[in-house]
């Protein structure tokens, strides 16, 4: 990962959204792009890893130059469910950091347990509004904007030199979110 | 303009009708606010994609229920029985086919397709498919073929019944707007 002095995380995310169905896709496509995000669309768990250069063939094509920020996958498709896909993420140590957001129209409490200790950032059920990508977005940005607060006061401390730019780790919000959501779609706690 | 305010008017009776009956509910309105002037045609765009889908989900279950043993009955017919012998083994097969189609139907794939409509039927907001479609599942879900097949009928018929009316009621907003 390079090195950036100027804020990397511009107003715009990069979404990469996972599903099997392409009427979801086409919506969740719109639902993102009409919150100002970068959207990527792909149809399997297998194309996302391929996407994240994930899928063990050492192509360093990899990405194609745009970070990806948040992952928002449907849960049941078939080949890689998005639950198998989290783990899968959250096992690699350069994705680990990028949230995962599962989507599901069925409001499975076992479901929604798994996915959550297995450090999915949240689980959505469907239909997907406007409302919860926005909230997902300002969750994700706050957290991009506590890190750089974080790394302005660092070097306020150390003192440091005009060369020490150092690399951007962009590790999105950990700690839980304390919002007790009123909405029925999303279901969250806290993360241990 | 006196007829484009009739047709206006009718339009908002239409869809309100629409509403009011469950054909649509309230995930349509969220695709409407998410047309505009930057992507005009975007509601047309994923309920036609939202047909195209259907038409074969709709067939894949359709294959998926059916299990053909009528080679069965062409062979009887074939033996040329006595008129008793006939109806002693046209009960017998009657019976081994209620029997077997219980075994040979694959639910889980069966159920498979039926939640992908269902779930594709709730992100357009055609609320009576989605509903059929659920209780189409727990037919599945009891392996229940008789049931199944009824309700695979609703769901088709809720199908066809709101892809109808989606198409006028996109033509006429064509018109209109």
């Amino acid at each position: 990962m390079g090195s950036d002095c100027s804020s990397v995380v511009a107003e715009e995310l990069h979404v990469l959204a996972v599903d099997d169905s392409l009427v979801d896709r086409k919506v969740i496509e719109r639902l993102l792009k009409i919150s100002s995000c970068k959207v990527t669309a792909v149809e399997s768990g297998r194309r996302a890893l391929q996407y994240l250069g994930l899928d063990g063939e050492k192509s360093s094509v990899g990405f194609d130059g745009l970070k990806v920020n948040l992952i928002m996958t449907d849960y049941s498709m078939p080949g890689m469910t998005g639950y198998e896909l989290l783990k899968k993420i959250k096992s690699s140590s350069n994705l680990r950091e990028i949230p995962v957001v599962i989507m599901s129209s069925e409001k499975v409490l076992a479901r929604i347990d798994r996915c959550l200790e297995e450090g999915a950032q949240e689980f959505l059920v469907k239909p997907v509004n406007r409302s919860d990508v926005k909230r997902l977005r300002d969750i994700i940005l706050q957290g991009y904007e506590n890190d750089e607060n974080k790394g302005s006061q660092k070097r306020k401390l150390q003192d440091l030199s005009p060369t020490s730019c150092f690399a951007r780790d962009l590790t999105p919000l950990k700690s839980a979110s304390a919002s007790a959501s009123s909405q029925q779609s999303c279901l969250k706690r806290p993360r241990l | 303009m006196e007829v484009v305010g009739q047709l206006q008017k009718q339009y908002v009776d239409f869809i309100t009708s629409l509403f009011r009956e469950a054909y649509l509910d309230d995930q349509y309105v969220q695709l409407q606010k998410l047309q505009d002037d930057s992507n005009p045609e975007f509601v047309v765009e994923v309920v036609s994609i939202f047909f195209e889908d259907s038409e074969k989900l709709l067939n894949d279950l359709a294959s998926s229920l059916l299990v053909s043993i009528s080679l069965f009955w062409v062979f009887i017919l074939c033996l040329r029985p006595s008129l008793l012998l006939m109806v002693v083994l046209f009960f017998l097969l009657f019976l081994f086919q209620l029997y077997s189609q219980q075994q040979v139907v694959d639910f889980k794939k069966v159920d498979g397709y039926v939640h992908q409509f269902k779930g594709s039927s709730s992100s357009v907001g055609a609320q009576r498919v989605k509903n059929a479609c659920v209780t189409l599942r727990n037919f599945c879900e009891e392996k229940n073929l008789d049931g199944c097949s009824r309700y695979l009928n609703l769901v088709k018929q809720e199908f066809y019944l709101v892809k109808n009316k989606l198409e006028t009621l996109l033509r006429v907003s064509i018109t209109l707007w």
